[in-house]
């Protein structure tokens, strides 16, 4: 089997955020928000990448489409480097990769009608040739992503929350690209919404063979949609694996203790959750060495000590744990 | 089971609009009573002003000392005259054009300053945009009627320098006005996937970022146009500004002084103009504040 070339490689991705120095204090504190991530997206794949919040899942999102400078690392793309590209070498980049939003309120400007929104990516690109070429783009869009044409001449709050995330969703259609971020894209709709949403990416991914970086901080959601997911913890990535793998038999604590908080539809199914004690430590301070240590129930003195690289412990299968010995519970 | 992906129904179909006059910003603005008042109030001005002075059987310079200190509604001139016999309703009429011209001419000036100031500011932060505030918190510090006064001290007063003054002190306002709402607007998710999808900064700041700023800076447009008329009468009033013979609403004040008590109309038919002006393009602030909103339909 030939394996698929990497649309996006991340090596060693870096993101720190200086805080405002304080008055009299001599020591510049960072927010590290990401801290050497590497993965992966294989062309045609979906790769969650999953992690409570404040894990920097989203910052790796911002940083892959060059919204953000990143501090130290590279990013990839279609064999191109492209971590130091100026706004004017990202242009041409920006019509192959796009962003889908978490919030479909804030997302769609307000003053802009539908066909406002959706002509934006055509004029920057200049890819209508004309009036009518540029209505018929964005009513097949339209269509695309299960609205009509007739809801172009409206404006976002007409919309509810679910069709206006189907707007987002055809705005980063409209340049036709080869990847999309998806950051967070359902976790503002509600559940019923959700499956819709999720089934309308997957849809397109299928019809459009598009690949997607799919950031989430919730394992059902994910499980459903992705290939392969990777699970963050403080600007690091402690797991990644085929989903079918990494659901049934996770080989990192964090990963377990995630997995035991997805919910179950079935009331009648008793299962021992694994609650995770205090919050995410703060990515000013982290703990040393592994740095879920302070929540792990399975660490040891030596987790304090060094930083776990993330390894490949069986083929495709990647963790950053020093245990190997622990035998961790698969949900079901 | 229905196709995921199928269409899924759209907000009630909405009847076509028949006509301009049927927009959804129009009929939010129609409902503001005051602000349709003062609309229309300055709509009939302004018309008088352009027009009126063609069709009175007086000009504004037209001296009758045998007819001086005429009350209103008294012969020929329907709102008396003053102390040289000139006809008080020319007079208003033309100073009007003086002074509603000082105050638009003032106000777009001075919002054209204002939002770029603001807007570059907002749009860029940092440096650029800590100079640029500091420097309109300086200009801030001055108290402008003084400012004007002593500018106005050395220069010659005359319609075009007198509405370049009023500007170049009316724009700080607007400026803080744009930047504040520029800095929080760019920091929303629209903005970013515009960033995303590589448009420029002007792009961002002109398309995307300053339609959402617009109804504030409507606001502050109509208040400037009253504040600019304010700021013309001040000057007129205190010598400095519109010279006579040619009147304004401020330097009829002032001439009025001397006569408050045996020809009060002369002080009260300006002051009423004034006073007219001023609080109508309020009420049309305040109304076009709600019109502007495409939210206020939805809640």
């Amino acid at each position: 089997m030939k394996q698929p070339e990497a649309l996006l490689e991340v090596r060693d991705l870096h993101k720190w955020f200086p805080l405002r120095r304080r008055l009299l204090s001599r020591a510049r504190e960072v927010v590290k928000a990401v801290d050497g991530v590497s993965f992966d997206v294989r062309r045609g794949e979906v790769l969650s990448l999953v992690g409570e919040s404040g894990s920097g899942k989203s910052t790796v999102g911002r940083s892959v489409l060059r919204l953000t400078v990143p501090t130290a690392g590279t990013i990839r793309f279609a064999g191109t480097d492209i971590t130091h590209f100026s706004r004017r070498q990202m242009r041409p980049f920006r019509q192959r990769m796009q962003l889908v939003f978490q919030d479909p309120y804030a997302s769609l400007n307000p003053r802009m009608t539908v066909e406002g929104i959706l002509a934006a990516p055509l004029e920057i690109h200049g890819r209508a040739a004309s009036r009518s070429d540029r209505r018929d783009k964005i009513e097949e869009a339209l269509r695309l992503v299960g609205l009509l044409p007739q809801h172009a001449a409206r404006y976002p709050h007409e919309f509810s929350g679910g069709q206006r995330q189907r707007i987002g969703i055809a705005r980063a259609l409209m340049t036709g690209p080869e990847l999309l971020i998806a950051d967070e894209p359902v976790s503002a709709l509600d559940v019923s919404i959700q499956a819709q949403v999720v089934n309308l990416l997957v849809e397109l991914k299928r019809r459009l063979g598009l690949t997607i970086l799919f950031v989430a901080h919730d394992l059902a959601v994910v499980g459903h949609i992705s290939d392969r997911i990777a699970v963050m913890y403080l600007g690091r990535l402690v797991e990644l694996a085929e989903t079918r793998e990494l659901f049934g038999n996770p080989r990192h604590p964090y990963t377990e203790a995630l997995l035991s908080a997805a919910p179950i539809p079935d009331p009648t199914f008793k299962r021992e959750r694994i609650v995770l004690a205090g919050d995410i430590p703060s990515p000013v301070n982290p703990p040393s060495g592994c740095s879920f240590r302070t929540r792990c129930p399975y660490a040891l003195p030596a987790c304090g000590e060094a930083r776990p690289p993330l390894r490949e412990v069986a083929p495709g299968h990647f963790k950053a744990c020093i245990r190997d010995d622990l035998r961790l519970r698969a949900p079901g | 089971m229905t196709s995921p992906v199928g269409a899924i129904d759209g907000p009630p179909a909405k009847p076509a609009l028949t006509s301009r006059w049927d927009s959804p910003a129009l009929r939010r603005f129609r409902r503001h009573r005051l602000a349709v008042f003062g609309a229309v109030t300055i709509l009939v001005l302004t018309l008088a002003c352009i027009v009126g002075p063609f069709l009175l059987p007086f000009t504004d310079t037209f001296i009758d000392i045998r007819q001086r200190f005429a009350p209103p509604l008294s012969g020929a001139h329907v709102l008396g005259t003053d102390q040289l016999g000139r006809d008080m309703l020319a007079r208003l009429l033309m100073a009007g054009r003086i002074s509603l011209a000082v105050g638009f001419a003032a106000m777009a000036i001075s919002m054209v300053i204002g939002v770029c100031v603001g807007l570059v500011a907002g749009y860029y932060g940092g440096a650029i945009g800590a100079v640029l505030m500091r420097f309109v918190d300086a200009m801030l510090c001055f108290p402008s009627i003084f400012l004007l006064l002593a500018v106005s001290a050395f220069i010659h007063p005359g319609v075009e320098t007198i509405i370049l003054l009023i500007a170049f002190t009316a724009w700080m306002e607007v400026a803080r006005i744009v930047e504040a709402q520029i800095k929080a607007l760019r920091e929303r998710d629209f903005a970013v996937a515009a960033e995303a999808l590589g448009a420029s900064d002007a792009r961002v700041m002109i398309r995307e970022l300053l339609p959402n700023a617009i109804a504030p800076i409507v606001v502050a447009a109509t208040l400037n146009v009253a504040h600019a008329i304010l700021a013309e009468s001040y000057i007129s009033f205190l010598g400095y500004g519109i010279q006579p013979p040619t009147p304004s609403w401020g330097n009829m004040l002032d001439n009025a002084q001397g006569y408050l008590t045996s020809a009060p109309w002369l002080a009260m038919l300006p002051g009423a103009m004034i006073t007219l002006a001023v609080t109508s393009f309020n009420f049309i602030g305040d109304g076009l504040r709600d019109a502007l909103d495409p939210r206020t339909d939805a809640r």
